[in-house]
């Protein structure tokens, strides 16, 4: 409480305000490259709202991960492919009703589900408390992640291969007038394809030169 | 004084601005990648909330495995994307209609 005003509502106000803002700009910019910078910024700004909820490991993941690898990778894509934006953007005004007129409605619903009869109060679920100086949100995930999930951790870890080979297996072509190696051929080699033995006399220098 | 019911608002909003972009931007296979990510991120607040007014870290767990799985898909959707893009030189989705689904 400063000055009478709950700094952590204020803050939340403020984090969630900047979120949606950007979440809608990601929507409606008109460049691709906009939107995906956009996206960094909801993406920060639900770090920190992790963060205020002292969420403080998977906060930090989501920038690390999130805006560190997986949009610069967006950014990559949209930066290298060389796209006509025009055609994509034709439907745009035309489904504008249809999408505000979806969307309202299922807002309506969720807001409806969540508020009706105050189930989510303060008397339900109070606020947790906060935690001491010296607790590790870090220690704690990681102990219950390497005990209670282990098995899944390491199936996660098998998913992220599979992403990978499955990345470099898609986008890897060949051309046709790249000189590539071919093992098979390397290992099958015979001497005889190889080696030639040539029986010659062996030469003699010739007067005056030395040899 | 912050409760579970701003959180879930929250991811509400988020999840239903992803939908309504999906509508707006259905020619766009890139925006339409975005979307998801934003649909993923209104599920992990959910599960964020949840996770510490229940004081239980089973949620932040699975708040970690949604990001694996999200990063793996974004990848290989980004691969077909690049691929897609190179043999037909467009990514409009008006225009992929050989599979005649």
């Amino acid at each position: 409480m400063i000055f009478g005003i709950d700094i952590q509502l204020a803050l939340f106000y403020l984090f969630s305000a900047v979120m949606l803002g950007a979440a809608l700009a990601v929507i409606s910019a008109r460049n691709p490259v906009y939107s995906a910078l956009f996206l960094v910024l909801t993406f920060f700004s639900a770090a920190s709202l992790w963060i205020l909820l002292q969420v403080e490991f998977l906060g930090i993941v989501l920038v690390v991960v999130y805006v560190g690898a997986v949009m610069v990778l967006f950014l990559f894509v949209v930066m290298m492919l060389d796209i006509n934006l025009d055609p994509l953007k034709e439907g745009f005004t035309r489904y504008l009703p249809v999408g505000i007129g979806v969307a309202i409605v299922m807002a309506g619903e969720l807001l409806l589900v969540l508020w009706a009869r105050d189930r989510l109060g303060p008397d339900r679920f109070p606020a947790p408390p906060l935690r001491d100086a010296d607790y590790s949100n870090t220690r704690a995930v990681g102990e219950w992640m390497y005990t209670q999930f282990l098995l899944p951790f390491e199936v996660a870890g098998i998913i992220l291969l599979v992403a990978i080979v499955a990345a470099i297996a898609l986008t890897q072509r060949r051309r046709s007038d790249a000189r590539v190696q071919v093992p098979a051929r390397q290992v099958r080699v015979k001497r005889e394809e190889r080696v030639r033995l040539v029986k010659m006399k062996s030469e003699m220098p010739a007067k005056g030169e030395k040899g | 004084m912050l409760t579970l019911g701003h959180y879930l608002t929250l991811g509400a909003i988020l999840l239903c601005i992803s939908v309504a972009g999906i509508f707006l931007n259905r020619k766009n296979v890139l925006i339409l990648l975005m979307c998801i990510e934003l649909s993923l991120l209104a599920v992990n607040m959910n599960f964020v909330a949840f996770s510490r007014f229940l004081d239980n870290l089973d949620g932040q767990v699975f708040v970690f495995f949604i990001l694996t799985v999200a990063a793996a898909e974004a990848a290989i959707g980004l691969a077909i994307l690049v691929v897609l893009f190179r043999n037909r030189r467009t990514i409009n989705v008006a225009e992929l209609d050989e599979l005649k689904g």
